[in-house]
């Protein structure tokens, strides 16, 4: 053991200063050359910075597309999804009592045509997607809240679409955030 | 085809496809050859052992490389504790997150100084970026190392004549890290970087939303710990939902990454030994066993959580998307059970979706991949505990026979054969004694705040917990309240022992066997690249590791699985 003891403690040292010191430095300015800097990307609405692209943030109005539930309530200092075992009948109870409020704020939609994912809680709690189908379940409500008509906004949800990657790999989902920007600008100009 | 399932098809092709150079690279790295790198590398690997005073070019038998390895981990350990105790003081904490208490500390710096990454804090709140870049990522990198510099001494000790001279030990750890980790990390970090992951000095950033609520979020040096923490099987994510997280895996194509990134070194190891050893057809049948397993666990867990929850189908709403509690959007369920399994076989532990919170099957295959802990397995660790099974599987295939055992041209004998065992039997050991030891403090104290979900369920938290620090995973069911003294030091303990005995246990069977006398094969010699005898291993793998946890397995999933509704 003896041995070992000091040219361990140098190897270390000199480990560190690659790892902990060259690497994360020269990875830190190749970021400077990348579209945000390494930093995170924000987002302007009309002047304004509103949000950041990746980060779900809340919406819970009936005049903007809502995001999926949150465990963490979108506290994007804090991630979290919800751990709740499938079977939990405390969590089966959530998940019934979030259908119940989803009804009665979109009259005009079945219990049956409610996606799971939109009364579910996301893995993060910090989900800045939504799936197609819980997109166009919340139109009629938008709709009728913002007197928009159904097709208009229709065509807004599938212009926003992203689709999978390169065609091929992974879901189609749409950007919340980038969404209901879009929405409030198509206000705006119906308003007009 | 399904989109979702064409993502997971082209991510364990790409893996694949990937691995097979990289294996070839690994072995000339190990055997000493000329490679690309040499011009930028060569010269400071030499500057790393002048100034350390290490004889680089020194052979060393078993017991010193084990010495070696173990004397540097004291260093490290003893860094890591500093660090994260203190880490609310020292500088570059601008979200200032507080130090450890010493329970917490132990944990942490034990669950990362063994390539587990069990986190019991949450990365927002309970790491400074000092911490999580000079402590934890500092880890990430020299544990993986450790893991396959133990790898290569095997390897080496593989080889087909008799020796006790069986490379030296700094120099397979240094070239693991500089030649092969490195790399790998500096080309991914910057592709995370491409798809929006940060990698930034500044503090959380406050955020008016568009609905006018003000929000911080949370940044940091992100892209550079990622990278290592996928292709390391580490598994410590920056963020407290790890690669869940928008963050720290932005997009589909981020995914696919970090995913074939947690299996590509475990798989190039693999055709490693085939180039180094050239027993080409060794390596396959090591690779094609280990592949039958992950994919017995993939395809079911795949279709289980594509099907969706039962229970919330009969409160009669559309689950066309499958099961998405603890899952994200951009990534959907296919991609989410693909990665639980990818991530429990080997000991990476990393996460996209909550495991808490998949259908209880599914939970049980990702609870069977770390009982097994050899399908893939860690970095360099994973081939040591699949050789473990080997030598059980040459002795029992030699009883059955009637001849004597021989792997490789050495005899295997009673020594050898004790060590194997009890390596292979401590790992259900420490798992089993571990939730026994829980479960009966949880009956005596119902009260404690350790479960987040009732019944059988419950009961998986605290198996999974055991499990996951057992095969140095470091996965979790996270709504097991685990900061707590008692789950701190169990887990703690459990940890030391899984690690550093499964590295000894190998390095010890393959040192006294290189030192055997070199029987050349002959007729009588029982084959050890062929079909029967990988079906020979799998079978010890299925009776030794998996049915051991049956019982188990039977009060948590499987009672859960058939009493859903």
């Amino acid at each position: 053991m003896k041995t070992h003891l000091l040219p361990a403690l140098k190897l270390t040292a000199l480990c560190f200063m690659l790892f902990v010191v060259v690497y994360p430095l020269s990875i830190l300015g190749i970021a400077q050359l990348m579209p945000n800097q390494g930093n995170i990307a924000f987002v302007e609405s009309q002047g304004k910075m509103v949000g950041v692209a990746h980060i779900g943030q809340r919406f819970d109005q009936d005049r903007y597309f809502n995001g999926r539930s949150s465990a963490v309530d979108y506290n994007a200092a804090a991630s979290g999804g919800s751990n709740k075992g499938t079977s939990n009948p405390a969590y089966l109870a959530q998940v019934q009592a979030r259908i119940d409020t989803f009804l009665v704020h979109n009259p005009a939609v079945q219990r049956h045509e409610i996606p799971a994912e939109l009364v579910t809680a996301s893995g993060s709690g910090l989900d800045p997607d939504l799936s197609v189908a819980a997109a166009l379940v919340q139109v009629k409500r938008i709709a009728h809240v913002r007197k928009i008509p159904v097709a208009l906004l229709e065509a807004l949800v599938q212009q926003h679409v992203q689709e999978p990657l390169w065609g091929l790999f992974g879901p189609r989902h749409i950007n919340v955030l980038a969404l209901n920007i879009a929405l409030d600008k198509l206000s705006t100009k119906t308003l007009q | 085809m399904n989109t979702e399932i064409a993502g997971i098809a082209f991510t364990y092709f790409l893996t694949v496809i990937l691995a097979i150079p990289l294996g070839k690279y690994i072995a000339k790295v190990y055997a000493g050859e000329k490679t690309f790198l040499d011009s930028v590398l060569g010269p400071v690997e030499n500057l790393f052992f002048r100034w350390s005073g290490i004889a680089y070019k020194q052979e060393m038998n078993w017991k010193q490389h084990l010495q070696a390895l173990l004397t540097i981990n004291v260093w490290w350990f003893g860094w890591a504790m500093f660090v994260l105790m203190n880490q609310g003081w020292l500088p570059w904490n601008p979200d200032q997150n507080p130090s450890m208490s010493p329970d917490l500390a132990f944990n942490t710096a034990i669950s990362f100084l063994v390539n587990c990454n069990l986190q019991h804090y949450s990365g927002e709140t309970g790491m400074s970026y000092l911490g999580q870049i000079a402590c934890l990522m500092f880890l990430q990198f020299v544990t993986a190392g450790t893991g396959m510099a133990a790898c290569a001494v095997v390897f080496n000790a593989m080889k087909a004549r008799t020796t006790d001279k069986l490379g030296n030990f700094y120099n397979y750890f240094v070239k693991s890290c500089t030649r092969i980790l490195l790399p790998l990390s500096f080309v991914l970090a910057i592709i995370l970087l491409w798809e929006g992951t940060p990698m930034n000095v500044a503090g959380k950033a406050s955020i008016t939303t568009l609905q006018g609520d003000t929000v911080q979020v949370s940044r940091g040096p992100v892209a550079a710990m990622v990278a290592i923490k996928q292709l390391g099987t580490n598994g410590g994510g920056f963020f407290g939902v790890n690669s869940a997280h928008p963050l720290e895996n932005p997009s589909y194509l981020s995914n696919i990454l970090e995913c074939a990134s947690i299996v590509l070194i475990p798989i190039a190891m693999i055709f490693a030994l085939g180039y180094y050893l050239q027993r080409k057809r060794l390596a396959y049948i090591v690779f094609g066993v280990m592949t039958v397993g992950f994919l017995l666990f993939v395809v079911p867990s795949v279709y289980l959580e594509m099907q969706g929850n039962p229970a919330l189908t009969q409160m009669g709403i559309e689950q066309n998307l499958g099961s998405m509690e603890g899952k994200e959007t951009r990534f959907g369920a296919a991609s989410s059970a693909f990665w639980a399994v990818a991530t429990t076989v080997t000991s990476n532990g990393s996460v996209n979706a909550m495991h808490d919170s998949l259908t209880p099957l599914t939970g049980m295959f990702a609870l069977l991949g770390m009982m097994i802990n050899a399908l893939y397995g860690g970095v360099g660790v994973g081939f040591l505990n699949f050789y473990v099974f080997m030598i059980i599987a040459v002795f029992i295939a030699g009883l059955m026979v009637g001849r004597t055992p021989e792997f490789l041209g050495k005899k295997i004998e009673a020594r050898e054969m004790k060590i194997a065992s009890i390596i292979a039997l401590l790992h259900p050991l420490l798992i089993l004694a571990g939730t026994a030891l829980a479960s009966f403090v949880y009956v005596g104290h119902p009260d404690l705040p350790w479960l987040n979900n009732p019944s059988f369920h419950g009961f998986s938290e605290m198996l999974y917990e055991y499990t996951s620090s057992a095969a140095n995973n470091g996965s979790g069911f996270e709504g097991l309240g685990d900061n707590t003294p008692f789950w701190n030091i169990s887990t703690g303990i459990v940890l030391i022992l899984s690690r550093y005995l499964p590295i000894i246990g190998p390095i010890a069977i393959a040192g006294i066997l290189a030192n055997k006398k070199f029987v050349p094969e002959s007729a009588g010699t029982l084959k050890t690249d062929t079909a029967t005898f990988g079906l020979m291993v799998f079978a010890v793998i299925f009776i030794v590791a998996a049915l051991a946890f049956f019982p188990a397995l039977t009060l948590g999933p499987l009672a859960e699985y058939f009493t859903h509704k």
